[in-house]
């Protein structure tokens, strides 16, 4: 069996973060597209710490614990504009929000 | 050992975000993310990473995760407003083939680092003290704007949720 290497990993996270964007571009469900975002998020995550461990050093792990901290701010707010748009307007769906458009 | 582990959470990680993607229920979508989140986990905990191992299971499938289920819950969906608005099959191959391309180009391009990772490493590589030295020493004025970014995330996400200001 051939040996695990960091281009499995990266290979990997390049997989996920295009099947993140997808995501985003697909789906019409605006709680899709945020969990897409986080999908996203996490494949980067996965690239920064294979190149961590590549390099040896360990400012990949601090990255990814920025990134993580900023995910979560992002998911906060997302869902409860998310919450804000439900009550205004009883719809999830991406494309029946046209108010800044029409 | 170690191959068969990779592929089998990377294999759980792919195919995890492939059922988030394509499931129509959200709620469905969320647990599936949830096992994508744990075996990416595990693929950091595989590279050393157990600081980053804690983080994402605590963090990821932990705080985040319960809270887009606790809202897809509390938003109580009926079916009416689940029904995905029909996609043309022909834009749905184009962008998903567009999509695959660009995965295999990214791939493509990392097979140039093809190299094993180094076998020695630190002891104290990716372990919470090592990486806390890390976050406190270099990287503290980072650390402090995070925490600022947080603090107006709260208080942006409490005037938003609320119904009267």
């Amino acid at each position: 069996m051939t040996p695990i290497t960091i281009e499995h990993y990266l290979g990997l996270s390049a997989i996920l973060f295009f099947i993140g964007v997808f995501g985003v571009l697909f789906r019409r469900n605006l709680i899709v597209i945020l969990m897409s975002i986080e999908l996203m998020l996490n494949a980067v995550n996965l690239s920064f710490v294979t190149f961590s461990r590549q390099l040896g050093t360990m400012d990949g792990h601090v990255a990814t614990f920025f990134v993580m901290a900023l995910a979560a701010a992002e998911a906060g707010l997302g869902l409860a504009i998310l919450v804000m748009v439900f009550r205004n307007r009883t719809t999830v769906q991406a494309d029946d929000l046209t108010l800044m458009r029409d | 050992m170690t191959a068969v582990l990779f592929y089998f959470f990377a294999g759980v990680a792919v195919i995890g975000a492939l059922a988030m993607v394509s499931l129509r229920n959200p709620l469905s979508g969320a647990f599936a993310l949830v096992g994508t989140m744990v075996s990416l986990a595990a693929l950091f905990a595989m590279l050393n990473a157990e600081f980053v191992f804690i983080l994402q299971i605590l963090v990821y499938a932990g705080a985040i995760m319960v809270l887009v289920i606790f809202t897809i819950m509390l938003l109580n969906l009926d079916k009416q407003e689940l029904k995905e608005v029909p996609v043309s099959r022909m834009r749905l191959l184009g962008m998903g083939a567009v999509c695959a391309l660009l995965a295999v180009g990214f791939i493509r391009v990392f097979s140039h680092f093809g190299s094993e990772p180094p076998a020695f490493i630190d002891a104290e590589f990716g372990s919470i003290e090592g990486v806390g030295r890390m976050m406190l020493g270099p990287y503290l004025y980072p650390f402090e704007v995070i925490s600022l970014v947080l603090l107006v995330a709260i208080v942006g996400v409490v005037l938003l949720a609320k119904r009267v200001v």
